[in-house]
């Protein structure tokens, strides 16, 4: 039998009705807790609590609770996905904190990302990036030509695939002074211009979806580097460099 | 009257798919945007049924309860997925392809479907590398493969260990493309509750925004479902959170037969349970299985010092492990299908041997040790290092694995506090996918004409049990080859038929059943979360409708399920407003139909008197504890028909399997 203790915890946590009323934090007691839990289950076991207690639960997203679907968020102790490296909250779990501990958690903080309720808030504006070039134009009919008559040499499909890990969470944004949005961006404009497939419309892509970037009220990259940091997948900032370079080239091309 | 009428086409099995597209309805390409197309759901089936239909030039509103189509759950699927290639030139075919489907699926599938499946799966491959889908390569830049359970060929594709989330990507690219172009307008955060019919076809569904909480009337000429399984009926499971059945189920409702509810795979490759707290279970990919050796100790006082902390498992030389996959199927050894290895590991479990420390016991190891070793010393040769140390080995070795499984090492690293480079993974069977679903014809029509179901949540290519790699093939067939061709044969007949209107009382009529059911929950002064049902309801389902079943078991499941579903109506409370964002009333909706299905689910096991697949009956076993099927009296299709909210009076139609191309044999891999 396990003889661990479970932990006692005080959370200030963000509540917010919706996006045109006025939030506050509030403060909450949790005993406990064990160090076993994800940080989710622990957020699950409050709401528990607060349902019995007649109050209303604390609305927050979260889905595959895998590390790999990106829908949960948190800033937690001042940093996305909490006081871990290379992993989202759902993977955070209880033993990186000490019984006694008092945690504050907020939502994403960013203007692109605005407050539905409690600590959800609003990433569409990534889809609108998205649809603005993150693609390759082909026809979904399937009489493409055959998969091994596009050659990719090694090196370009693990890169492409190390970009491509990017889950769209939105910790990058969250995290940076200025909001920029330019590491998940330069992720997909990455791995789709390291292909051959994705070379022809290149230019294209990186020119809408930055133009679709700043009509979304991302800011611009400072290289502070603190999204490298936060992001649960590792990717690097070598991807904003290349997707400046790939935008300045297509800007001369097309200039 | 039964309306099962499988449409199966008639000809050689090889021909029956091209000479039914060669003789379908079409709509032509200028009448197109004359027709409007429902999409509930955006996974893997769902977004690459709603690019292409959008391609082709329909209108499609496609509609998923997360915020973007990028998160369903098809994303986390991790190994791979399978297409008939034949790039490594080890013998596979489309035949081999459809052989091996089949025989996965303990021969309860539909032989033309699965043909097909294997037919377009090489499509796929090509479909996906256009878009852009970072496959893994060989350094010659050719497509790299994996074997995977179940088969003797290399036939899996992979991208890392995120081929869920790659092919995923692609879809919702291709979607992104059109909904870029205003051909998809895509509802996030909705949740359909409720199909619409108008004149015997489905015509619409009702919606909840669940940001604003509105209640939404959407008309469509046909309605796809694409909304994947139901293992969250076990409230644990390797599925996400939202993941529900709700679509699904509400068309049954509305006279949609529900197909084989009691086949549910258990996969052999979770993170065990850690307590009480738990939400869900993590899967580690079954791709691992090529590379680890399943074990539990040989002798009982090892497997008791373990869960003590006295002993560790590296500690345990090789002659005192019991390699029991090795040990009892020879042939397949730890690549047997997810049904028999998730039963073998419980079986030791059950004997005492299980490793984990908790009150279950059960856990057994997967150990990469051996494997290290020989990648280390082919490395070496590689490398031209003569006499390489141990610790030289096992670096190379090591870095060999990294490469390969890195992610979800670290994955489990974080879970679990151990480093399984050192310590073995500890493992445990979980619910993972359901092969049952609504019951589809050829064209993958529902018993509603206009209600096409795509993907997990049809019943009609897994059979009893799943091989892995075949989900993502199933869901993407679906939704890039196979629906837009038949929906179209079904579509014809509409051109002429104009936009559907959404003021006719079809619509308001269900549009008020759903006010009163929101307005039920938000009232009712209730003692209990929605949790503590959906607990309960898991609780019972594992115990008696898990990985071994009993007939005193599924009765008394039955008749509990009732009790729990009479309680959650009673005593239920769901606090918050209607009017806006409320989580908790969202989940009292998808309990509220996982508690019917729970219990339908129990009836099918009672009712197929056999083992199958991920169906084990107890009372249906060889003597050495393998399952024993009864092709005699079961080789079919067992179809619901939903009779009224009592889930004990509905009834069953059959669909009987007609094995022409193939020899039913009993599945063996010793």
């Amino acid at each position: 039998m396990s003889t661990k203790k479970g932990l006692n915890l005080t959370l200030k946590i963000w509540r917010q009705k919706n996006n045109k009323s006025k939030g506050q934090f509030e403060t909450y007691k949790i005993s406990d807790v064990s160090t076993d839990s994800s940080f989710l289950e622990m957020l699950d076991m409050l709401n528990e609590n607060l349902i019995n207690e007649g109050q209303e639960p604390i609305a927050f997203d979260h889905d595959c609770r895998e590390g790999i679907c990106g829908m949960c968020s948190l800033y937690i102790n001042g940093r996305p996905h909490g006081p871990d490296t290379g992993i989202t909250t759902c993977q955070l779990h209880m033993r990186m904190f000490q019984d006694g501990e008092t945690i504050h958690i907020e939502p994403w903080r960013s203007a692109a990302f605005p407050i539905i309720k409690d600590l959800v808030t609003d990433r569409s504006s990534f889809d609108r990036v998205m649809a603005a070039g993150g693609f390759i134009s082909v026809n979904t009919s399937g009489n493409t030509l055959d998969a091994n008559a596009i050659l990719v040499p090694k090196e370009d499909a693990d890169n492409a695939m190390d970009a491509a890990a990017c889950i769209g969470c939105g910790a990058c944004v969250a995290t940076c002074k200025n909001g920029s949005a330019m590491l998940f961006v330069g992720a997909k404009v990455t791995q789709l211009a390291l292909l051959p497939q994705g070379r022809i419309e290149a230019e294209r892509r990186v020119l809408n979806m930055v133009k679709a970037m700043d009509e979304e009220g991302f800011g611009n990259c400072s290289n502070t580097g603190a999204c490298e940091v936060e992001c649960p997948k590792g990717i690097t900032l070598s991807v904003i460099a290349k997707m400046n370079r790939e935008y300045m080239a297509a800007a001369i091309d097309k200039g | 009257m039964s309306k099962l009428d499988s449409k199966i086409p008639a000809g050689p099995l090889a021909d029956k798919w091209k000479n039914h597209k060669d003789h379908m309805n079409l709509v032509s390409p200028n009448n197109r945007d004359k027709i409007d197309i429902i999409v509930v759901g955006t996974g893997l089936a769902g977004g690459s049924a709603a690019a292409t239909l959008a391609e082709q030039g329909y209108n499609v509103k496609a509609f998923c309860y997360q915020d973007s189509p990028r998160r369903a759950h098809s994303i986390a699927a991790q190994g791979g997925i399978n297409a008939a290639k034949n790039y490594q030139g080890d013998g596979d075919s489309v035949y081999r392809l459809f052989y091996d489907t089949i025989k996965g699926g303990d021969y309860r599938s539909r032989e033309a479907n699965v043909y097909r499946l294997a037919e377009v799966s090489s499509s796929i491959i090509d479909q996906c590398v256009a878009q852009g889908v970072p496959f893994g390569r060989e350094y010659g830049g050719q497509l790299d493969n994996r074997s995977f359970g179940g088969v003797q060929v290399k036939r899996t594709f992979y991208a890392k260990g995120q081929t869920g989330q790659q092919l995923l990507l692609g879809a919702y690219s291709a979607m992104s493309r059109q909904i870029g172009k205003g051909r998809i307008k895509m509802y996030n955060r909705h949740e359909m509750l409720e199909l619409v019919i108008v004149d015997g076809k489905a015509r619409g569904i009702i919606a909840r925004n669940l940001v604003t909480g509105e209640i939404e009337k959407h008309s469509a000429h046909a309605v796809v479902i694409a909304s994947g399984g139901y293992g969250n009926v076990y409230f644990l499971s390797t599925n996400a959170m939202g993941s529900n059945v709700s679509a699904a189920w509400k068309i049954h409702k509305k006279g949609a037969y529900f197909a084989n509810p009691c086949f549910v795979q258990i996969h052999p490759t979770c993170i065990p349970v850690h307590g009480t707290a738990q939400s869900k279970l993590t899967l580690m990919s079954e791709s691992l299985r090529n590379s680890g050796r399943i074990w539990v100790p040989k002798n009982i006082e090892d497997a008791v010092a373990i869960r003590e902390g006295k002993l560790k498992a590296e500690n345990i030389p090789a002659e005192n492990r019991d390699y029991y996959l090795e040990r009892r199927y020879p042939a397949f050894g730890n690549l047997v299908p997810r049904d028999v290895a998730s039963r073998a590991a419980k079986e030791r479990c059950d004997a005492g041997y299980g490793i984990e420390n908790n009150e279950t016991h059960e856990g057994v190891y997967l150990d990469f040790s051996t494997e290290i070793l020989k990648k280390g010393n082919e490395a070496a040769i590689e490398k031209n290092i003569h006499n390489p140390t141990p610790q030289q080995i096992y670096d190379l070795g090591k870095a060999w694995i990294e490469e390969k499984y890195g992610n979800l090492f670290v994955m489990y690293e974080k879970i679990t506090a151990d480093n399984p480079y050192v310590t073995p993974m500890k493992i445990y069977p979980a619910v993972h996918y359901t092969m049952g679903g609504v019951w589809v014809d050829y064209n993958l029509q529902s018993t509603i004409p206009g209600c096409f179901v795509i993907g997990e949540a049809n019943f009609s290519d897994h059979g009893a049990n799943r091989l892995g790699a075949s989900a993502l093939m199933q869901g993407l067939a679906d939704g890039y080859f196979v629906l837009p061709y038949t929906i179209a044969d079904y579509l014809a007949a509409d051109i002429r038929t104009g936009a559907i209107p959404t003021d006719t009382p079809e619509f308001t009529t269900a549009e008020k059943e759903i006010q009163d059911k929101v307005n039920f929950f938000i009232n009712n002064k209730g003692n209990h979360s929605v949790d503590y049902f959906h607990k309960k309801l898991g609780h019972i389902m594992w115990n008696k409708v898990g990985m071994g079943r009993t007939p005193e078991g599924l009765k008394e499941a039955i008749r509990e399920i009732e009790e729990v579903r009479r309680d959650f109506w009673a005593d239920v409370k769901v606090p918050g407003d209607a009017n806006g964002m409320n989580m908790e009333l969202e989940k009292a909706f998808r309990v509220a139909d996982f508690l019917e299905l729970g219990q339908l689910m129990a009836m099918d096991a009672l009712e197929r008197e056999e083992s199958c697949g991920g169906h084990f009956r107890w009372d249906h076993a060889t003597p050495e504890g393998e399952a024993e099927r009864d092709d005699e009296h079961f080789k079919y299709v067992a179809a619901w028909e939903y009779q009224g909210d009592n889930i004990n009076q509905e009834v069953v139609h059959k669909e009987d399997l007609i094995y022409e191309n193939i020899e039913v044999k009993t599945r063996s891999y010793k």
